[in-house]
């Protein structure tokens, strides 16, 4: 299958980890993704106000791309971007009135028709592809690998736009079951890390992650797996911050989905991006014997 | 024989009303109604982007960006001059950033304000995709800004108009610098020819040259050593 | 600290402005205290979500100085549990965008500290800013 891509600002520096290990496993899965010609940063979070309109015109301009190709679908990693396309859709979807407006301030494009679906790759691994299918292609069981599935706010919630339940979500813990892990399941999965209070206020994001990784920790996982690099950067890169304040803290190495799925797949440790990790995740795999070579991280 | 009359327009200086020849530019214009620039003004040949403009045409309620050398004046033009931009500008040592640790980030953390609005885009008087280098910039992809934002003359109209504050043009400076010191790959010729002149190769051919009259220096140009054009 | 205000006082201009602004009925709130339950900075908010709706209702602006309307997350918790359906993240942004549409910006992008700004992702940036800084 081939679909349009959008990757997110984030994905091409900071968090370009996710894309190469998703693309090597898309195409390993059969799943083409392109990446969508000029797209822009999506200007996540939706706004909330019920009269901006000038904040919609970013996610919808990408939308607009998805069009110009003749498409009607696009795929992506980030959960933000996912929650915030999505949301600007349904808006404009349902809104008459708003689409010809918007459509009039992007003057320099062709009009938005409302065509457009915006999936997350994990609906595409359940719905498309099959767990099953998923188990097949495992080369490198995860076995004895205790991992919690961490899935943050903006995946399920709000539920117009959720890819799962919004208090009980599984389809991460499905995915990792099928990647022969240990699936361990934590109430603190959909709670907030404190998304962009990190830039202001990141006391707050240290405490948040500190609970979140406790509570996974002390049901016996040895890592977390999620899908949002915001997320990503308050669970992994301030477990820093965590450590300088809560001097009882245990380290855990945090993964995006895509690079447990590259390392069960068997693949090239450089597709799997495990450098821009911030927490080690060497030492755990090489005890798991889930990497083989003894490489040696390069210095960041 | 008729006499053969010039054809006028009507302009409006700073809402003020001026008969003025059509032909003119902008600035001859403002100038041949008794404007005399002492800012705004410079190389009057569309590359320093001093003159910055915008205008509106009667009757339509749109507004537009011109540079004031390069555009002719036109019936219904109500013109405003900006001779000067305070967009903000980053201090910085080019010799100091490390192009790994998202230095437009660093310097001018406002590009993250940026909505995809696209008015820059339609405020840039040399059609630059000024939102698109702005993008590239947000994404870390420098080379792209950087080829993208070659024509800008820092005219400023695009950070004027931009509701995020961003100082378009001096991010795109700085992301032409950063791949111009960090990124392009370096000239292996430069390198040898700038030691052949230090060691002084050319030196004589120098001092030759200084000494030579106009119309032997003339000549010499006119019979120089050229690399063949193609089809010849 | 009591409160004596006349009924119509509860129709302030204050209270229309927010809910026209969020979309949100906020007199529907019966104050049940599930959004203060769910919510995952409550522990260092000044004023508990349902207290600021409670301010919204009764019309008194100094809601408006709380931590809590910025230490939101926009998470949704709050949004998706309430039995009244109201969605509390919408009310939140709209106090917020009280102040940012003064153009005064929440936090100065000139203090975030330069070895921040090495290592924050761009959503990071994008989302704070766009949460924080002047509409």
């Amino acid at each position: 299958m081939k679909i349009s891509y959008y990757p997110g600002c984030t994905l091409k520096k900071n968090a370009l980890n996710l894309e190469t290990s998703a693309l090597a496993v898309g195409k390993e899965l059969g799943i083409e993704m392109v990446e969508l010609p000029r797209w822009n940063c999506c200007g996540t979070v939706f706004t909330l106000a019920s009269d901006d309109l000038m904040r919609q015109a970013a996610p919808i301009r990408n939308l607009i791309r998805v069009q110009e190709l003749g498409e009607n679908q696009v795929v992506t990693l980030c959960s933000m971007c996912y929650n915030t396309l999505k949301r600007a859709n349904l808006l404009v979807k349902n809104d008459n009135e708003k689409l010809a407006t918007l459509n009039e301030f992007m003057d320099q494009e062709e009009d938005y028709r409302g065509d457009v679906k915006v999936i997350h790759l994990l609906e595409i691994l359940k719905n498309d592809v099959g767990f099953d299918k998923i188990r097949e292609k495992v080369k490198k069981p995860l076995n004895g690998l205790k991992v919690a599935p961490y899935y943050g706010c903006l995946l399920t919630r709000p539920k117009e736009i959720g890819l799962d339940d919004m208090e009980e979500p599984t389809i991460l813990h499905d995915l990792v079951e099928s990647l022969g892990a240990e699936v361990i399941d934590d109430p603190l999965k959909t709670e907030c890390c404190g998304a962009y209070q990190t830039v202001s206020n990141k006391e707050v994001v240290a405490d948040r992650t500190y609970n979140i990784l406790t509570s996974a920790q002390s049901r016996g996982a040895e890592a977390i797996v999620l899908s949002c690099p915001l997320c990503d950067f308050n669970l992994d890169h301030r477990q820093k911050d965590v450590e300088e304040k809560y001097h009882d803290f245990e380290k855990i190495p945090v993964f995006y989905f895509t690079q447990l799925m590259a390392i069960a797949f068997g693949m090239d440790e450089n597709v799997c991006g495990l450098d821009l990790n911030y927490v080690n995740p060497l030492p755990l795999l090489r005890k798991k014997k889930l990497i083989h070579k003894k490489r040696k991280r390069s210095e960041r | 024989m008729a006499e053969k009359k010039e054809v006028m327009v009507k302009i409006y200086i700073m809402n003020k009303e001026h008969e003025v020849p059509m032909g003119l530019t902008i600035m001859e214009a403002m100038e041949y109604a008794g404007y005399r620039f002492i800012r705004g003004a410079g190389c009057r040949a569309g590359f320093c982007g001093a003159c910055a403009t915008v205008y509106r045409k009667k009757g339509d309620y749109k507004l537009f960006t011109a540079l004031a050398c390069q555009t002719s004046v036109e019936d219904g033009m109500y013109l405003s001059q900006i001779p000067f931009v305070p967009a903000n500008r980053s201090i910085y040592d080019i010799n100091k950033l490390d192009v790994e640790a998202n230095p437009v980030l660093q310097l001018y953390p406002e590009v993250a304000r940026c909505v995809s609005c696209n008015t820059c885009t339609k405020a840039c008087p040399q059609d630059i995709e000024v939102m698109d280098f702005v993008q590239a910039a947000l994404k870390g992809n420098f080379e792209e800004a950087a080829q993208t934002s070659f024509d800008c003359i820092q005219c400023g109209l695009c950070a004027v108009r931009c509701p995020s504050e961003i100082p378009q043009y001096h991010v795109g400076q700085l992301c032409r610098r950063l791949y111009g010191k960090y990124l392009e790959k370096a000239s292996k010729n430069l390198d040898k020819r700038l030691e052949e002149i230090k060691k002084g190769n050319f030196d004589k051919e120098m001092d030759k040259m200084i000494k030579l009259g106009l119309n032997d220096l003339k000549k010499m140009y006119k019979e120089r050593e050229m690399e063949e054009l193609a089809g010849e | 600290m009591r409160h004596k205000f006349p009924i119509k006082d509860a129709q302030s201009a204050f209270v229309e402005k927010v809910q026209e602004l969020s979309g949100q009925e906020v007199m529907k709130c019966y104050q049940c205290g599930k959004c203060s339950g769910g919510c995952p900075v409550a522990e260092q908010m000044d004023l508990m979500p349902n207290q600021v709706i409670r301010y919204v209702q009764i019309g008194d602006t100094s809601v408006l100085e709380a931590k809590t309307i910025w230490l939101c997350a926009s998470c949704f918790t709050c949004a998706v549990r309430c039995p009244q359906g109201i969605d509390l993240a919408k009310v939140m942004e709209a106090l917020r965008l009280l102040s940012l549409r003064k153009n005064i910006d929440h936090i100065d992008l000139s203090k975030i500290p330069k070895e921040e700004l090495e290592i924050l992702p761009q959503i990071a940036l994008v989302s704070s800013f766009r949460k924080m800084t002047s509409a």
